[in-house]
């Protein structure tokens, strides 16, 4: 039995193949090509053992020897961000997406809205950075023990959590028509992780210093509303209930602050 | 006043939104409204145009609280709509699809307004319901480009209240996003049908 399914496995490999088009890129400030390769089809396969197949033979589908295409991976479990690309015209994480469940050819696309490193590696710093500017963190170091922190109510920990799963993967940014190379917006993730710590109960310590922020070049005002990040969210993470959210925060900090100057 | 400086975008923005509901948003609901006599006979329009032409301060009150805000509203909503992308292609979702035609509308009714203006209000002629008539019937085009424009703003201001209210913090959750979006869409069916029965009124009766 199990003889006979391994046979009919191995003659399914032989007969069967999958179909990529891939976007490459050969260097930050080389012009992009597209590639075709066709690998040998495994049952629950995804696009990462694809990318591994052309890495281990680097033929392209016309029988040409070429560059192994490169790309970026970690954790294989949606929780890192590293394998995000466009896959068939949405951005998403290369591990979670299964063959079977693909169109072929299936369309490989780095992610545009990041610098190009090479292929479908990109830099996604930009997303650093904007955490940064939102301070989104809870400052807890000091010269000495502050003792326990406050509890957070169950309630909004609940939600809270939700937020937390952000694993800062830039399917957001992408997706976004406001974050375009005419503005400076820094994206959906980052306005959530915002609301985010200052719903924390030590967070909140910041809370003003990142509504501050969410005013500045590049904040809350650039959303234009397309609402495209809560539906690429792998996590679906309620993205645009966060900035509405924080909306209501930040119109709140600014005629309060202002009419108390 | 560094701060200051780094908020004059949001600011901006703030202004632009709340100048698009506040003055212009009011403005329009009033001009459908006095549109909307013109179904009643010439008689009651002329009598309602009357009634407004002798609007104490009436130039100041039009500069300050309808040109002004309208010319703002317009011209920084020209640069919002070029410095947006547009990836509906891509992301054919229906909130993004809104999201191109509120900005698509906002262009067309800047081009409609400038010539509706420049057609009525700067025309020279005195605003009454035959000059309004002359104005359809002489060119058939002329009707259509009045119905394109009516339904234009009526879009651009429906779905743009649903917008500021996000922008203001008004609906922040998804359920009161959706039922705001259904709300809208039916204050945009019911002012686009006040507006092109007005235009229909106004083409068909005779003074």
């Amino acid at each position: 039995m199990s003889g006979s399914a391994t046979a009919e496995r191995q003659t399914a490999a032989t007969t069967k193949t999958v179909h990529l088009i891939i976007e490459r890129q050969d260097g930050p400030n080389s012009p992009s090509y597209t590639e075709e390769f066709e690998v040998p089809y495994q049952p629950g396969m995804n696009v990462i053992a694809c990318l591994m197949e052309i890495q281990r033979n680097p033929v392209n589908k016309a029988g040409k020897r070429v560059a192994p295409v490169t790309w970026e991976m970690n954790c294989l479990e949606e929780i890192c961000g590293a394998c995000s690309m466009v896959i068939n015209g949405k951005p998403r994480q290369a591990c979670t997406a299964l063959v079977d469940k693909l169109e072929q050819p299936i369309r490989l696309k780095p992610m545009r809205t990041f610098p190009v490193v090479r292929d479908l590696v990109v830099d996604r710093s930009r997303m650093f950075e904007a955490l940064k500017k939102v301070k989104a963190w809870i400052p807890i170091d000091g010269t000495y023990d502050l003792g326990p922190g406050p509890r957070m109510n169950e309630r909004d920990r609940q939600w809270a959590y939700e937020l937390s799963r952000c694993f800062t993967c830039g399917c957001c940014v992408e997706a976004c028509p406001n974050v375009n190379e005419r503005t400076s917006f820094i994206g959906p993730f980052a306005i959530s992780q915002a609301r985010l710590f200052n719903a924390h109960p030590t967070g909140a310590m910041h809370r003003a210093d990142r509504l501050e922020a969410l005013m500045e070049e590049g904040g809350i005002h650039e959303c234009g509303n397309a609402q495209n990040c809560v539906q690429v969210c792998p996590k679906g993470i309620p993205l645009t209930t966060s900035i509405a959210a924080m909306n209501r925060q930040v119109t709140y900090h600014a005629i309060g602050a202002w009419l108390k100057k | 006043m560094a701060t200051t400086n780094a908020h004059t975008e949001f600011i901006l923005r703030r202004l632009h939104t709340l100048a698009g509901v506040i003055p212009v948003g009011l403005f329009l609901l009033e001009h459908l409204f006095t549109n909307a006599m013109a179904t009643s006979g010439p008689e009651t329009f002329n009598s309602a145009v009357y009634t407004i032409q002798h609007i104490p301060f009436l130039h100041f009150i039009e500069f300050i609280f309808i040109f002004l805000p309208l010319v703002y509203h317009g011209v920084f909503g020209l640069y919002v709509a070029f410095t947006s992308g547009y990836n509906a292609g891509q992301y054919s979702w229906g909130r993004n699809v809104m999201f191109v035609l509120q900005r698509v509308s906002g262009v067309i009714t800047f081009v409609f307004i400038i010539f509706h203006l420049w057609t009525t209000r700067f025309s020279g002629k005195a605003p009454t319901f035959q000059m309004v008539h002359d104005l359809l019937v002489n060119n058939p085009a002329y009707f259509w480009f009045m119905i394109i424009g009516v339904v234009a703003a009526t879009f651009h201001f429906s779905n743009g209240l649903w917008s500021f209210c996000i922008h203001w913090g008004i609906t922040v959750g998804q359920r009161a996003q959706r039922v705001s979006a259904y709300v809208f869409f039916v204050v945009f069916i019911v002012l686009a049908a006040v507006g092109v029965d007005a235009l229909i009124a106004f083409t068909t009766q005779t003074a």
